[in-house]
């Protein structure tokens, strides 16, 4: 069952007296257990498009069925609910709160669904565990190494159990060999059955998805499965 | 409802947080409200200070009395100089008066003089001197901590004897022990045959019976002054307050007789009574009122100015924060009810310091004007500022609200 289908969706923006397509007639599908990368360069539209996705902006025109709901047509609280329960955000920057420690960061998208204190705690300390920071989830972001936060990013993004992970350029701030270490812990979420949707402009990030979406001008330039997928290797990913 | 409680408990706890890692800025934002609430409190409860002053004041002239007077003293229609030509009540009419009244239970003449009272080096200068006679007593409320008022034969006898209100009698006997001693007035020895306990109110100044003294009518005649100089005012007490009416138609009738008016001519006397004072306080003590909390209203309204400032400069700083929390599922109105929360609990908090430093100032201020903080007060710097905050953080906090999550997390 398709989770994400896109049908002749466009985005258009007013820029003073000008309109911008940032995205003009784009359609997909996307099913459940699927690692999709976006590629494009920059003024392509994959900003746009991943926003569209993440139920952070909604289409000028076109329809969005997510889960079988047309959400296209959504409001601002409509899709803030659909974006808690169903989306998990990883982003370049990380994005999480400078002020509080792992834990609470995690915590915050159960808070926003309503899950008592205790139950929250429970689940954002195995999404923790999960990703590798059992010992470090009284740390504050500042007080974590770039890998680490971006871990704690994606034990945020995987508490609520989302339909999909979205990741925006997750490597985007971090070395090689950290990069590769959270490519290897996307590769582990997604052989457990999760829908990862990966936005990128580098080729070999692009490469571990098992399908490339690539955009240019607001159009689907090429929608092509990788028939060789890197596959990265698990070791030392708990030290990333 | 449980859905409501659990937002409201985790939008409090959410922007506690986001208090304590802002500290400094917190306790600056505050100073306002601090200030605007301390002044608030105070200003409430200096107004009912001097309000309970005056009314003190007022009740120690006691409500069943009238003031037969050559002056109105609360005039609104009778021109002053049309006043000033009247005749001087004198202590003859005074006499007769009494003599033809049946209703008052006690009547008493007064004329006042303004001396300077010695006892061995020590002076208290120029206080009210009431000349009276024994009857006074009866016309007020005043009781003593030693001794007695001067009785019929000292007052009919003219006999050089005093009694001390309590501020004079501290002053020239600070350790006590007044009684009996001689006082000099113009070089004149009087007894002193009583001291009043404290009675009146600051309100009064000199007219506080603590700051007076009281001695027969007739040596105020011998030794300072004129009978013309002044005229006598007749203090009459009616039995009760119903009694009142009563008695100043009586004294209408009797004063016109004794003065010979015909029935052409006006009264050239006036009756006050204490009513027409009270009167003209509530009107004073309301325009302190409404002008003193105006202006306090002022301070507080520019500390609300301040957290407003405040609160869109964190929601600006915050913009990333607010892009974050939305993206992840926070809604409208969560936004909305963690800024404003955050902004009343500065408040808050503001507030109660407000009430602390107000508590303490009301002590200090306790010295000159009898007032304290009352449990009205708490719930008045509670309620309000709380409010203030709620109001205050309302915009910032609908701006928030309304941020759009694509751009706030692209915010630097």
């Amino acid at each position: 069952m398709n989770i994400i289908n896109i049908e002749h969706i466009a985005k258009i923006y007013q820029v003073g007296s000008e309109e911008v397509h940032a995205l003009r007639d784009v359609s997909l599908k996307i099913d459940k257990n699927e690692y999709v990368a976006i590629m494009g360069p920059s003024g392509s539209g994959k900003s746009t498009l991943m926003n569209i996705l993440g139920c952070l902006d909604t289409p000028t025109k076109g329809l969005y069925d997510f889960k079988g709901t047309n959400v296209s047509q959504m409001n601002d609280n409509e899709l803030a609910s659909i974006r808690n329960k169903e989306i998990g955000f990883v982003f370049q920057t990380f994005n999480l709160l400078a002020r509080s420690d792992a834990l609470h960061n995690v915590e915050l998208p159960l808070i926003y669904a309503g899950v008592s204190s205790s139950d929250r705690k429970e689940k954002a300390r195995l999404a923790l565990d999960h990703v590798g920071l059992t010992d470090r989830i009284h740390h504050r972001p500042n007080e974590l190494s770039g890998g680490q936060r971006q871990r704690v990013a994606i034990a945020r993004a995987l508490v609520t159990s989302p339909a999909i992970i979205l990741a925006d350029e997750p490597t985007g701030n971090l070395d090689t060999k950290t990069g590769e270490d959270i490519m290897a812990l996307f590769n582990e979420i997604y052989e457990q059955g999760n829908t990862i949707i990966l936005v990128t402009h580098e080729e070999y990030i692009a490469e571990h998805a098992a399908r490339i979406i690539r955009i240019r001008d607001g159009m689907i330039e090429r929608d092509e499965t990788v028939t060789k997928r890197y596959v990265p290797k698990k070791n030392g990913a708990s030290k990333a | 409802m449980n859905n409501f409680l659990f937002e409201l408990k985790e939008g409090l706890a959410i922007s506690l947080r986001a208090i304590r890692a802002n500290k400094v800025r917190a306790v600056l934002t505050t100073l306002g409200i601090v200030i605007g609430i301390a002044s608030v409190v105070l200003m409430s409860t200096a107004i009912k200070g001097i309000d309970n002053a005056f009314q003190k004041g007022v009740a120690s002239l006691g409500s069943d009395n009238l003031y037969i007077d050559k002056w109105e003293w609360f005039n609104n229609d009778i021109p002053w100089w049309e006043m000033r030509n009247r005749r001087n009540l004198t202590l003859d009419e005074y006499k007769k008066y009494k003599d033809l009244a049946k209703l008052p239970i006690a009547s008493a003449p007064t004329v006042w003089s303004n001396q300077t009272v010695k006892y061995r080096e020590r002076t208290v200068e120029f206080i009210i001197l009431q000349g009276t006679n024994d009857d006074y007593i009866k016309t007020t409320n005043l009781s003593f901590s030693e001794g007695r008022f001067f009785n019929e034969i000292e007052s009919n006898g003219g006999r050089e004897v005093v009694v001390l209100g309590s501020e004079v009698a501290k002053k020239l006997f600070p350790r006590g022990g007044a009684l009996d001693q001689f006082v000099k007035i113009k070089g004149h020895k009087f007894k002193i045959v009583g001291v009043l306990s404290e009675q009146g109110s600051w309100v009064m100044g000199n007219f506080n019976p603590d700051n007076q003294a009281f001695l027969p009518i007739q040596n105020v005649f011998k030794y300072f002054q004129s009978e013309n100089l002044r005229s006598v005012t007749f203090n009459v007490r009616a039995e009760n307050s119903a009694m009142v009416e009563a008695v100043k138609e009586e004294a209408v009738g009797i004063m016109r007789r004794v003065r010979g008016l015909k029935y052409n001519e006006m009264n050239d006397f006036s009756i006050n009574q204490q009513e027409a004072l009270l009167k003209t306080i509530n009107q004073t003590v309301g325009v302190i009122q409404i002008a003193g909390l105006f202006i306090t209203g002022l301070s507080l309204f520019v500390g609300a100015i301040g957290i407003m400032n405040i609160m869109f400069v964190s929601v600006k700083e915050r913009t990333r924060e607010i892009g974050i929390r939305k993206a992840i599922g926070a809604k409208r109105r969560t936004i909305l009810g963690q800024f404003i929360s955050e902004s009343a609990i500065i408040c808050l908090i503001g507030g109660m310091i407000g009430l602390v430093i107000a508590i303490i100032l009301s002590l200090v201020i306790n010295q000159f004007l009898p007032t304290s903080v009352q449990a009205d007060a708490f719930i008045l710097a509670i309620v309000i500022s709380i409010i203030t905050g709620v109001l205050s953080g309302f915009a910032p906090a609908y701006m928030a609200a309304k941020l759009d999550p694509v751009e706030a997390l692209r915010y630097e």
